[in-house]
């Protein structure tokens, strides 16, 4: 009997006495939580990309709770979110333009000229450091992936040799345009119906000898824009989203037929 | 003191809990994906060893000697490791909380680790005394933070490694830890007598 009351008892005691503990400490150790804080992450994707330059969608809480990010501070998320947290903050939320990433580039295998067959570690930031890539083409998407790696939203693929984004998972959260080392994925309007496929700067000669789909900065639709919403930085056009109207012109006068719309 | 000085030696490297004993397997494999996550998993094991050697010392001399309860060694110390790995860190949350933010998520995971159960259980079968104990437990952990910081290096390179499709992934992160457990198996023939 007695080699069965002892254990038993001790246990009892020393199970007890760490309960105890416990239920204490939980009473004198605790901190205050704004409850306000879960209520915001809620609002959050939860993604944890990291887009919005804390952490993840955790910390971001944190900060907007303690009034040191703007409710808006997350890129990834939609109106009706941040319009949320508006609320739990007491703040107004502004609407703003729905964003997506699109990759300016669109030299796939059989249109940019390669310069060598690029064999080694799987990553656009080795290829670049190497030789800039195996394109001819100085602003050419490399296709190693690095920003489907990056995409917390599952929303970039590689399509032919070239990244394509998928608008409709896009939540421009902005992490692949950091990460891309060549600078070619750019956040444009939701909305926007036309956009430039090409980010080469260099003079028409140049980008005729890299690509079959390169801007040679001809300027015809630049002209023949009627809402001169479309210009010439170096010798690329671009498109100025605040007065686009979407009518086409370009692209349809576009000799390269590099300026496209959604598929 | 050279007594001290070689237990720690080999709890570093002839005892590597990792390589040699295979104990704390788990965030092994679990938290090794960057080397300075795993040194924040190291840091905290480091910390949780060490403490959790001096209780479960003290718990062993006053609550299982004298009752004569040395079989009930294991249930024991799981429950107050348990139990000292949650009040440390609702402690460090009120009073350190630059070191609670540090360790962040790896204090909880090491609640139920075996890396820690294990060194209270060899301190206790070895017989060591109070003070080795604290050795061995803190240079046992030193050693875990050794291997996982290293192991987390090559895991970085591994990670643009281009190996054949059957390996990629956890294969070859396992046959990685292997080759690295043989170099450490070197250590042991050492003799430090």
């Amino acid at each position: 009997m007695k080699e069965i009351l002892i254990p038993v008892v001790v246990f009892a005691v020393l199970g007890t006495l760490m309960g105890i503990i416990l239920a204490v400490a939980s009473r004198l150790l605790a901190i205050k939580r704004d409850a306000r804080i879960d209520a915001v992450q809620e609002c959050l994707p939860g993604a944890n990309c990291g887009g919005c330059g804390y952490a993840g969608c955790a910390s971001l809480a944190e900060a907007i709770v303690k009034g040191e990010a703007k409710i808006n501070a997350c890129p990834a998320n939609n109106f009706e979110n941040i319009a949320k947290i508006g609320e739990i903050m007491g703040q107004t939320a502004e609407q703003s333009t729905r964003m997506v990433a699109q990759v300016m580039c669109s030299g796939s295998r059989n249109i940019a000229k390669h310069r060598f067959v690029y064999e080694g570690i799987v990553d656009c930031h080795s290829a670049e450091v190497l030789a800039a890539g195996d394109k001819i083409c100085a602003a050419g998407c490399i296709g190693l992936g690095s920003c489907v790696e990056k995409c917390a939203f599952d929303a970039i693929a590689i399509v032919d040799g070239v990244a394509v984004v998928n608008r409709e998972k896009c939540r421009a959260c902005g992490m692949c345009v950091t990460e891309c080392p060549k600078k070619i994925i750019k956040l444009i309007p939701y909305d926007a119906k036309y956009f430039v496929k090409c980010a080469s700067p260099e003079k028409g000669k140049v980008v005729r000898d890299a690509c079959d789909a390169g801007c040679i900065g001809c300027r015809i639709c630049e002209k023949n824009c009627p809402e001169k919403a479309i210009h010439l930085e170096g010798d690329m056009a671009v498109i100025d989203y605040a007065k686009c109207t979407g009518c086409g012109v370009c692209a349809s006068k576009c000799p390269r037929k590099i300026i496209r719309t959604h598929e | 003191m050279s007594n001290i000085f070689l237990l720690m030696l080999s709890a570093i490297l002839t005892e590597n809990f990792i390589f040699l004993k295979f104990y704390g397997i788990c965030p092994f494999l679990g938290v090794s994906e960057k080397p300075d996550t795993a040194l924040g998993m190291g840091m905290a094991v480091t910390f949780v060893m060490t403490v959790s050697s001096a209780v479960t010392y003290a718990i062993y001399d006053l609550f299982l000697l004298p009752f004569g309860l040395e079989y009930l060694t294991t249930i024991a110390f799981i429950l107050v490791i348990a139990t000292l790995v949650q009040f440390i860190e609702m402690f460090l949350r009120k009073f350190i909380p630059a070191l609670y933010s540090a360790l962040g998520i790896y204090l909880p995971l090491i609640t139920t680790n075996c890396a820690v159960l294990g060194a209270a259980l060899l301190n206790v079968n070895e017989g060591y005394t109070f003070i080795e104990s604290l050795v061995f437990g803190f240079s046992a952990a030193l050693g875990f933070t050794l291997a996982i910081v290293l192991f987390a290096g090559v895991r970085e390179r591994l990670k643009f490694a281009n190996p054949p499709k059957a390996f990629a992934g956890m294969p070859i992160i396992l046959i990685t830890a292997g080759l690295l457990a043989m170099a450490f198996s070197g250590f042991s023939g050492i003799s430090f007598s």
